[in-house]
């Protein structure tokens, strides 16, 4: 991470009468990083994303873009652009009269300005469709419209506030690809504003997932997703499985916690410090369980039987009591073994290995009103 | 789509038949007579003539009551929707205290009947020694073409998505750069028909001129004036007429901007497929 | 790596309070952007019912006001049989016209909105259309209509359908309610089609597919979902038409009389201004009474349907 953040966020705070929108949220953002802001709604996300862009001032606490405080800085002032929910073209201009909406002011010349219009077009393959207007447009397209009239100010930060919600999922996923490769061809710092996991998991280089007006974990996907820190963050982002255990106690290579059914785990030390015999909250995702099938053997094993089945086409869910288990497990299973075949009350065998278990703190209390 | 009330399959559509021949007739019967060779106003019909539209040409007091009208009207229509777009602007835009209150209070005149308002206005406008005059005439109708202004205007800027404004901000336009370029065409529909109506009715309007006007009569007050004279009647009928013509002509003119507008501004953001 | 992981908020600065950033208020801006025609409104609607008000406690003795504080003026609007009588026809006559006129509109009402497929806004159109003329106008042919000589009853001896002209068309409080029935018939189809296109119509669906025929799923689901639409249409039509000067001055003879020619009496050559005001302001809140108890009424009605 370079030194001085492109965007900083430091301690912001919005309040809506006694309505608490953010509660001192800190935040730093990268130059050139595709970083998600993930939650569901009303978590803060839209919120702190409007701040950023100048349409939400923040009750307290300061915002920094590229180094200078963003703070009383009108929107148009500011060196972020952003593409709307709802992409906002502008009904009464077509095309390429929206594209060079915002470098009008620039007083480029006509022939400067129909090339950079002309090149952002192009890059958002939408070259063809310049004299159409918005009523003649798919929804697909009428976003790429609004990335090119913002990209083509040459922002620093380019901001999108759910851009794809609004299209249907085949769409959506052509879209993510787009708008990754975008990113990467352009260069500059994107933030993205979602409340689709898996969107936020395959576009973003970090995610900061928010609850309630706070960020509850900051870390690239593969680290939230594998070892989330609190129980909302895991299970936001996929499925989990919940243990409770006690705390045994500390050791140089991590903390012991035993748990019922799956024994003594060491699992990484967490930030905090817990007390000897505290109750610990441990989870495993559903899908590092392992179905064993005739013969096959495990270091780790444990018996139980199908309660539920789900057929998904690719996988199979299914839900597994063990005795001495307040809740059944969650599993994901492949289709290739026959996992789709099995019945209701089948026993089954299990295997999971003991380093795939991660401790979950609790979540910190939401306190949305003053 | 059929869901609903008992199948009237024939019943109801003879009944909109009948409802549309009761409101129209009363309407039509005006040109029918103005081109009538009689005095009177009786069937059976005596014949085509146009004497009666000719004579209105020569009439100076008639003249001088339309040019009286025609000035109240635009002068009407300029400041009820002028004051109008600040209103609505301010209602569909920002949340403050008494938002709902005012929306009433300029509201209230469709619900209140139109000589109590009529009276109040005139005993203020004495009371403050001002002569009753076109002037007195335009304050009071504007008061009573708000509300219609108010409802026109309130659709066209609600109707329009809000984030607009706020991408051009974004995109390095001022607040009032971002008003020229984005609000202004955008309302611009709702702004023409506000005015149209709002002439419309002033044009038409009677009960307030007739209170609040001194001795610069407006046309519907000289209609008035003339009804006493039954010998009157027809060339009264044949100004009617053309006064009929021009209100629907405007009106018919607002509406088809209204529709076109709503065409393309409706679907202003959001994705269908 | 330390073992008892120390507290890492003892290392910052104690938390900054948080300090409220003055913007420019959204309050004061809308304010502000609304305050003109405030003013305008208040000045000009508010201040002069204020001023009537005063006036009607007050007393004229030929040019001059004595501002006395007196009930007179009210005891002889309320008391003297004159002015009993014409508020309470005036009254009656508003009564009967808004009920009738909702009567006959709702069915148009509920043919557009739910026959009236893409065309729906040129019906209204149409509908509109009329009402958008001068009043004045439209009075008048319906005196040329509804007279003694008139165009219906010439119309119906020519094609000798009646050898006698029907005289108590005109100039009664029979001629009265058809013209005002007909002046608001189209403004009382508008505020019951919005209610009825706001009808989600799953609901009707959901009636049938539970047992309903269609007349019972109007009933049960139409009516009661659109009774916000029909109180505005009834009250858009009562109140305006208690004090009507227009239509009894032309058509209502001596039979249909109504308050407000009382009314523009003493602002006219009869000068008794607190009179007037204070005959305006009983008009007033008698009509809201009456109208409040209409819609009361309708609503127990409605109730009882389930």
């Amino acid at each position: 991470m370079p030194d001085t953040p492109m965007i900083a966020i430091d301690r912001v705070s919005k309040f809506y009468g006694i309505y608490n929108a953010l509660s001192d949220v800190s935040l730093n953002i990268g130059a050139g990083e595709f970083f998600a802001l993930l939650g569901p709604s009303g978590c803060g996300k839209t919120t702190l994303l409007r701040s950023i862009a100048g349409f939400d001032n923040p009750s307290s606490g300061d915002i920094r873009i590229d180094g200078h405080s963003a703070i009383g800085v009108p929107p148009n002032l500011r060196p972020t652009n952003m593409v709307f929910q709802s992409y906002a073209i502008f009904p009464h201009l077509n095309v390429e009269e929206n594209v060079a909406y915002g470098l009008k002011r620039l007083k480029l010349g006509a022939d400067e300005e129909r090339r950079r219009v002309g090149a952002a077009l192009e890059q958002v393959r939408l070259g063809h469709l310049g004299k159409r207007r918005g009523h003649e447009l798919s929804g697909g397209q009428r976003q790429r419209v609004a990335l090119a009239r913002a990209l083509v100010l040459r922002p620093k930060v380019l901001l999108l506030d759910e851009p794809l919600s609004a299209l249907d999922k085949k769409l959506r996923e052509e879209m993510q690809v787009e708008l990754r490769s975008l990113q990467r061809a352009v260069g500059i710092t994107f933030v993205l504003v979602t409340h689709d996991q898996y969107e936020a998991l395959a576009l973003s280089d970090r995610i900061a997932v928010m609850f309630g007006g706070r960020i509850a974990q900051v870390a690239t996907p593969k680290e939230i997703y594998q070892h989330p820190r609190t129980k909302s963050v895991a299970d936001f982002l996929g499925g989990m499985n919940f243990l409770s255990g006690r705390t045994l106690g500390q050791t140089a290579s991590g903390l012991t916690v035993e748990t019922e059914k799956f024994g003594t785990l060491t699992l990484s030390l967490p930030e905090e410090r817990i007390e000897v015999g505290a109750r610990a909250t441990v989870g495993i995702r559903p899908e590092r369980l392992r179905l064993l099938w005739d013969d096959a053997r495990a270091p780790h094993e444990l018996t139980g039987k199908v309660v539920n089945r789900a057929y998904f086409g690719e996988t199979t869910h299914l839900l597994v009591g063990v005795e001495g288990l307040e809740k059944p497990l969650s599993m994901i299973e492949t289709n290739t073994h026959g996992a789709d075949d099995l019945p209701i009350g089948a026993d089954i065998r299990l295997a999971y290995d003991p380093e795939a278990f991660v401790l979950l703190a609790d979540d910190p209390p939401v306190e949305r009103l003053n | 789509m059929n869901t609903g009330a008992p199948e009237k399959s024939r019943l109801l559509p003879a009944y909109v038949a009948f409802y549309f021949l009761f409101l129209y007739l009363p309407i039509l019967l005006l040109p029918v007579f103005s081109f009538n060779n009689a005095a009177a106003t009786t069937f059976p019909l005596a014949g085509f003539t146009t004497k009666w539209y000719v004579s209105l040409w020569g009439n100076g007091e008639m003249l001088t009551a339309a040019v009286n009208s025609l000035i109240v009207g635009v002068c009407v229509s300029v400041l009820s929707t002028l004051l109008g777009i600040c209103a609505a602007r301010a209602i569909t835009r920002y949340r403050f205290r008494g938002r709902r209150a005012a929306n009433g209070l300029i509201m209230a005149p469709l619900f209140l009947p139109e000589i109590i308002v009529a009276v109040s206005l005139l005993m203020v406008v004495l009371a403050a020694g001002m002569e009753l005059s076109l002037a007195t005439i335009i304050l009071g109708q504007t008061v009573f073409c708000l509300p219609y202004c108010m409802s026109v205007l309130t659709a066209g800027f609600e109707g329009f998505d809000r984030s607009l404004e706020e991408a051009s901000l974004d995109l390095g336009e001022t607040a009032f750069g971002t008003f020229r370029r984005v609000t202004l065409p955008v309302v611009a529909p709702a702004i023409l028909s506000s005015l149209l109506v709002s002439f419309t009715i002033s044009l038409d309007e009677f009960i307030l001129a007739f209170f609040l006007s001194g001795t610069e009569p407006t046309l519907p007050v000289y209609i008035w004036g003339q009804l006493r004279f039954a010998a009157k009647l027809p060339s009264v009928l044949a100004l009617g007429t053309i006064m009929l013509l021009i209100s629907i002509l405007l009106l018919t003119i607002a509406e088809v901007v209204r529709r076109r507008a709503e065409r393309r501004y409706a679907t202003g953001g959001y994705a269908h497929a | 790596m330390a073992i008892t992981a120390s507290h890492a908020s003892a290392e910052l600065a104690p938390p900054e309070p948080p300090r409220p950033r003055w913007s420019a208020s959204e309050e004061a801006s809308g304010l502000a952007l609304i305050s003109p025609t405030l003013l305008y409104a208040v000045s000009l609607l508010a201040l002069p019912i204020l001023i009537v008000f005063a006036y009607s406690f007050w007393s004229q003795d030929y040019l001059a006001i004595d501002r006395a504080l007196t009930l007179e003026n009210y005891r002889t609007a309320l008391f003297e049989p004159m002015y009993q009588d014409l508020l309470g026809r005036s009254l009656v006559i508003s009564l009967v016209v808004s009920l009738v006129t909702v009567a006959i509109s709702y069915p148009i009402a509920w043919f557009i909105s739910f026959h009236g497929g893409r065309h729906k806004n040129l019906w209204l159109f149409l509908i509109t259309v009329p009402c958008w003329t001068s009043y004045l106008l439209r009075v008048m042919s319906w005196k040329v209509i509804l007279g003694y000589q008139g165009v219906l009853n010439t119309g119906l001896m020519s094609a000798g359908i009646t050898d006698q002209p029907i005289a108590s068309l005109l100039y009664n409080s029979n001629a009265v309610v058809i013209t005002l029935v007909h002046s608001w018939a189209a403004f009382a189809i508008l505020p019951i089609f919005v209610s009825l296109e706001k009808i989600d119509r799953s609901l009707i669906e959901a009636a049938r597919d539970l047992g309903d025929t269609r007349l019972m799923s109007f009933v049960r689901v139409v009516l009661p979902l659109s009774l916000p639409g029909i109180i505005s249409a009834l009250l858009i039509v009562m109140i305006p038409t208690v004090g009507d000067y227009v239509t009894p001055k032309l058509v209502g003879g001596k039979d249909g009389v109504m308050i407000a020619t009382a009314i523009q009496a003493q602002f006219g050559k009869g000068a008794n201004w607190p009179l007037g005001a204070a005959l305006s302001v009983t008009t007033m809140i008698v009509v809201s009474a009456m109208a409040g108890l209409t819609v009361l009424a309708l609503k127990l009605v409605v109730r009882k349907i389930r």
